[in-house]
C-alpha cells in the first residue's frame, strides 16, 4: 500500500498587504487540502513592505477557513510565555482546533535593542530558554482539564477548581504560577513545530525531541533525513513526532512530483513543507500541479478528512498531565 | 462635525462589552452560552455592529482570581487573549471598531505597538487599546518583571510606554523608510525600527479606564476615551466635568475626549415589566454563596458558616484580612461594615437581600422608549458622550437592546443608521493623528 504523505507551504512573512490578500492564500492552500500553513515572524526590523505580527494573521485567516492548519512562528526570547501561550491557546479557540507554534528564537543584535529587555545571548542558552517556554506552555495548556467547567447550579459552582491546576514553573530566565486564563484549547495542547537542519546536532534538537510534534527538516538528501529522522525519534522516545522536508518550491516546480515521490519512499519521512519565496506566485503552481500530481500517484489525500490540525496529521489529542496524575492517585 | 445633527443634539457613542468574569455575568440562566467559543464573540459582534455601535470591547485579568488561597469558582471564569480574537473578529465585522485591554506593566512597547499596528492593518482601522495599569505581586507571578508597581510609577510608566508606542507608529510614513526610534527614559530604553508602516489610523484609538488623580490627568493628556463606572446623572456630570476640565491644560479641546460610562439595560413592555425582570437578574447575579463571598470581601474573614437567608455576621471585620486576590483594592472595611450593618438593620435585610440591593445595580430599566429618552438625556445634559454596554448574558444580552432600543435612539437623530466612516476615529469623530516621524537622538 502506498504511504500517504504529510503536505504544507511556507507563506514566508506578512507584508502589510491586505487582509483579503493573506487570507486568499490560506484559503487556497485549504482548497488544496494541504495539512497545514507557517507564517513566518520575528522582532527584527523588516525589510522592504513590513511585516505583520503572524498570529494576528492567521487568527483573521483562521475566521474565514474550516479545515487548513495555521501555524505562525513565535518567538521566545524577548516575549512573555505566559503571553504567548495565551495567544496560541485562543488561536486554537478562533480555528476551532487549527493552531500549532513554530518555536523560533531572536538572535540579532537589533531586536535585542528593540525591546531593551536584555543582551543578545548565545544560541544554546536562547534555545533552551526557548524549551522552558514550550514546558511552560505545554503545562499552561493543561491547567485546566478537559471538563473543569461545570455550571453546577445547585452548589453555586461554575467551575470544579480541584481540575484547575498552577503551573508552578521556575526557570533560569521566568518563572509562571498560572494556571492559564484560557480554558484548554480544542487540541488540548496545539502541537510544537520546530525547524530543523539535518546536519547539524544544535541546541534546537533538544526542543525538538522532548517538545515538537512537528519537525520541519532541511536535508540534502534522502539518505540524510532518514538518518536525522531515526536520531530525533530514538532520542525523543516516542513516535508522535511527524518529520517533514523542507523543500524549496522555485527551483523545481516542474520536476517537482517526481522529486517529492522518490524523496518519500527513500527518506521514509512523513511528507514535505514547501518553502515559497512569492507565494503570489509559487502557491496557485503547488495546488493546481503539484498537489493533483501526488494525488495522481496515490500519494496525497483528495480532501480533509478531519478538522483540526492533530486530525490532519494523525496525532493523538493528548490529555492533560495533570488528569493523568489525579487518576493515577486513586 | 460629525459629533452633533443640525438640531444640535450630540451623538450617543455605543460600544458593546464582551460579559466579563465576575457576577454580573449571568451563567446559571438557560440562555448563557459559552464565554470562550468564538461563536459567542461573534454573535455579539455582529448583533454591535447591527445596532451601528462604535466598538466592541474585551476586558483582561492576568490571573485567576482567588479567594481563601483558592481560585475562585463562583463566577464566569476563563477568557480568551484579546488581540487575537479581535483579528479573527475582523474578519466577520466591516465597520466596527475593536478594542482590547491590554495591561501596560506586564508588557514592552516595541512588541505591543507592532501587535495593536497589525490589528489596525488587517482591520482597516478599527483598532483601540484600552491601557490599564492594574499591577500587583500576585498578577506578576505569571511574569519575567514579576512584583508591582506602586500607583505613582504605573502611570508614568504607562506615559512612558504610550510615548515610545507612538514614536514607533509615527515612524514610518507610507511610501517612505521607517526611521530609527531611540528612546532613553526610566523605564524604557531602546533603539528600534518599527517593522509596520503607518497603519489607516496610524495610532489606534486609546482608552484609559482609571479612576485616581493620576489616571485622570492621564487621560486627560493622552487618551481619546474615558471608560469609567460614574453612571448615574449627578456623578456623570461630575467627572465629566472634572475631566473635560483638565484637556484645556494639554492644548486639547472637549470633544477630543468622549466618556463612556459603563452601563447596563433591562427592558420591559412596561416600567413594572422591567422593574420585575431587574430584580430576577440581580437574584441570578447574586446567588447564595456569592452572597456570602460579596460579605466576606469587605470582612475580611471566612464567613462560610453563616446562613445566606439570615442576618448579618455578629463578628467584626479584620483589618488586614487578604482574603480575596484579584479583584480591587478594599480601604476603609470597617466604614463599608458599619453602612452595611445599618441598612441591613433598617430594612430587615438577610446576608443575601443586602447583597441583592448592594451589588449589580443595574443603570437603565425601562420601556425601550424610556432607557432611550434616559440615555439621551444623559448624553444631551453632558453626564456622558455615550455608554459601553455591558450584558448580563453570553453571548445574547445586547439582542433585545439593538432590536428595540437603537431604533428609537435613532428616530432621535442621535445614533447613526448607517455607519459613514471607515476607521473607529471616524465613528469617534476624532481626527487622525498628525504623525511626527522624527529621529530622536
Ligand atoms: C470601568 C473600568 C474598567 C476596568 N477594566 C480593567 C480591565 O479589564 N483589566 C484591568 O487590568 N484593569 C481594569 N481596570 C483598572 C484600571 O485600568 C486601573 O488600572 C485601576 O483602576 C487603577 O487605576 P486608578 O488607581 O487610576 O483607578 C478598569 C477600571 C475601570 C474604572
Amino acid at each position: 500500500m502506498t504511504r500517504e504523505l504529510h503536505l504544507s507551504v511556507a507563506l514566508g512573512s506578512a507584508g502589510p498587504r491586505s487582509a483579503a490578500h493573506w487570507t486568499g492564500l490560506v484559503q487556497l492552500a485549504e482548497l488544496g487540502a494541504l495539512d497545514f500553513v507557517t507564517l513566518d515572524d520575528s522582532l527584527d526590523p523588516a525589510d522592504g513592505e513590513g511585516r505583520l505580527d503572524a498570529v494576528a494573521v492567521l487568527a483573521h485567516a483562521a475566521a474565514r477557513t474550516s479545515r487548513i492548519g495555521l501555524i505562525p512562528t513565535v518567538t521566545t526570547t524577548h516575549t512573555e510565555p505566559f503571553h504567548t501561550s495565551s495567544a496560541l491557546a485562543t488561536l486554537d479557540f478562533v480555528s476551532e482546533g487549527r493552531a500549532g507554534w513554530l518555536v523560533d528564537v531572536s538572535t540579532t543584535e537589533e531586536a535585542a535593542r528593540a525591546v531593551g529587555r536584555r543582551d543578545p545571548a548565545p544560541d544554546a542558552e536562547l534555545w533552551a530558554e526557548a524549551a522552558d517556554a514550550a514546558e511552560v506552555a505545554a503545562r499552561l495548556w493543561d491547567s485546566w482539564e478537559d471538563d473543569a467547567e461545570i455550571r453546577d447550579a445547585a452548589t453555586g459552582r461554575f467551575i470544579d477548581r480541584d481540575k484547575l491546576h498552577y503551573a508552578d514553573f521556575d526557570g533560569p530566565h521566568f518563572s509562571v504560577r498560572g494556571p492559564s486564563i484560557v480554558p484548554r484549547p480544542p487540541q488540548g495542547r496545539p502541537p510544537v513545530a520546530v525547524a530543523l537542519d539535518a546536519q547539524g546536532r544544535d541546541a534546537r534538537w533538544e526542543l525538538a525531541s522532548q517538545y515538537a510534534e512537528i519537525v520541519l527538516l532541511a536535508a540534502d538528501s534522502a539518505a540524510t533525513a532518514r538518518e536525522a529522522r531515526t536520531e530525533l525519534l530514538s532520542r525523543a522516545g516516542r513516535d508522535d513526532l511527524r518529520v517533514l522536508i523542507s523543500v524549496g518550491v522555485t527551483e523545481t516546480r516542474d520536476a517537482l512530483p517526481e522529486l517529492l515521490a522518490d524523496w518519500h519512499a527513500d527518506a521514509g519521512t512523513d511528507g514535505f513543507h514547501l518553502v515559497t519565496t512569492s507565494p503570489t506566485e509559487e502557491l496557485p503552481a503547488v495546488i493546481h500541479d503539484v498537489v493533483p500530481a501526488l494525488r495522481a500517484r496515490g500519494l496525497f489525500r483528495a480532501t480533509h478528512t478531519g478538522h483540526t490540525l492533530r486530525d490532519h496529521l494523525g496525532l493523538a489529542r493528548p490529555d492533560s498531565r495533570y488528569a493523568v496524575r489525579t487518576e493515577a492517585a486513586l | 462635525m460629525s459629533a452633533s445633527t443640525p438640531a444640535g443634539r450630540k451623538q450617543v457613542h455605543l460600544a458593546a462589552h464582551f460579559p466579563g468574569v465576575n457576577s454580573t455575568t449571568v451563567w446559571r440562566d438557560p440562555g448563557s452560552r459559552s464565554q470562550i467559543d468564538f461563536s459567542s464573540f461573534q454573535h455579539l459582534a455582529r448583533t454591535a455592529e447591527r445596532g451601528r455601535f462604535d466598538f466592541f470591547f474585551l476586558a483582561e485579568g492576568l490571573r485567576l482570581r482567588e479567594r481563601k488561597g483558592r481560585i475562585h469558582d463562583l463566577d464566569v471564569v476563563g477568557r480568551p487573549e484579546s488581540l487575537t480574537v479581535l483579528n479573527a473578529l475582523a474578519a466577520v465585522t466591516e465597520h466596527l471598531g475593536l478594542a482590547a485591554t491590554v495591561n501596560a506593566t506586564f508588557n514592552e512597547p516595541y512588541e505591543l505597538a507592532r501587535r495593536f499596528a497589525s490589528l489596525d492593518h488587517l482591520s482597516g482601522g478599527r483598532a483601540a487599546w484600552n491601557i490599564v495599569t492594574s499591577s500587583d505581586a500576585f498578577t506578576g507571578e505569571n511574569f519575567r518583571r514579576g512584583g508591582y508597581l506602586d500607583r505613582a510609577d504605573r502611570y508614568t510608566r504607562a506615559a512612558e510606554f504610550v510615548e515610545v508606542a507612538r514614536a514607533l507608529w509615527d515612524s514610518w510614513p507610507s511610501g517612505g523608510t521607517p526611521l530609527t526610534v531611540r528612546h532613553s527614559g526610566p523605564q524604557f530604553d531602546i533603539t528600534a525600527r518599527a517593522t509596520l508602516p503607518h497603519s489607516p489610523q496610524v495610532h489606534p484609538v486609546l482608552i484609559q479606564a482609571g479612576d485616581s488623580d493620576e489616571g485622570r490627568e492621564f487621560a486627560a493628556r493622552t487618551a481619546d476615551i474615558v471608560f469609567t463606572r460614574h453612571g448615574t446623572l449627578e456623578a456623570g456630570r461630575a467627572f465629566h466635568a472634572d475631566v473635560k476640565g483638565r484637556l484645556a491644560r494639554y492644548g486639547r479641546t472637549p470633544d477630543q475626549l468622549k466618556i463612556l460610562p459603563a452601563a447596563t439595560v433591562v427592558l420591559g413592555d412596561s416600567e413594572a415589566e422591567a422593574q420585575e425582570r431587574a430584580a430576577h437578574i440581580r437574584r441570578q447575579q447574586v446567588s447564595p454563596q456569592t452572597a456570602v463571598a460579596t460579605l466576606e470581601n469587605v470582612w475580611g474573614r471566612d464567613l462560610t458558616g453563616y446562613d445566606p437567608d439570615g442576618p448579618l455576621p455578629d463578628v467584626e471585620p479584620v483589618p488586614d484580612g487578604e482574603l480575596a486576590q484579584g479583584w480591587a483594592h478594599m480601604a476603609d472595611r470597617f466604614g463599608i461594615a458599619a453602612r452595611w450593618r445599618a441598612l441591613a438593620e433598617e430594612k430587615h435585610l438577610s446576608i443575601r437581600e443586602l447583597a441583592i440591593e448592594l451589588t449589580a445595580r443595574q443603570s437603565f430599566i425601562g420601556t425601550p422608549g424610556s432607557v432611550a429618552a434616559a440615555m439621551d438625556e444623559h448624553v444631551q445634559t453632558d453626564a456622558a458622550d455615550g455608554f459601553i454596554l455591558v450584558p448580563h448574558l453570553t453571548p445574547g444580552g445586547l439582542d433585545e437592546f439593538v432590536d428595540r432600543v437603537v431604533p428609537l435612539l435613532q428616530e432621535r437623530g442621535v445614533l447613526r443608521t448607517e455607519y459613514e466612516g471607515r476607521t473607529l476615529r471616524d465613528h469617534l469623530g476624532l481626527g487622525r493623528p498628525a504623525p511626527r516621524p522624527e529621529e530622536a537622538v
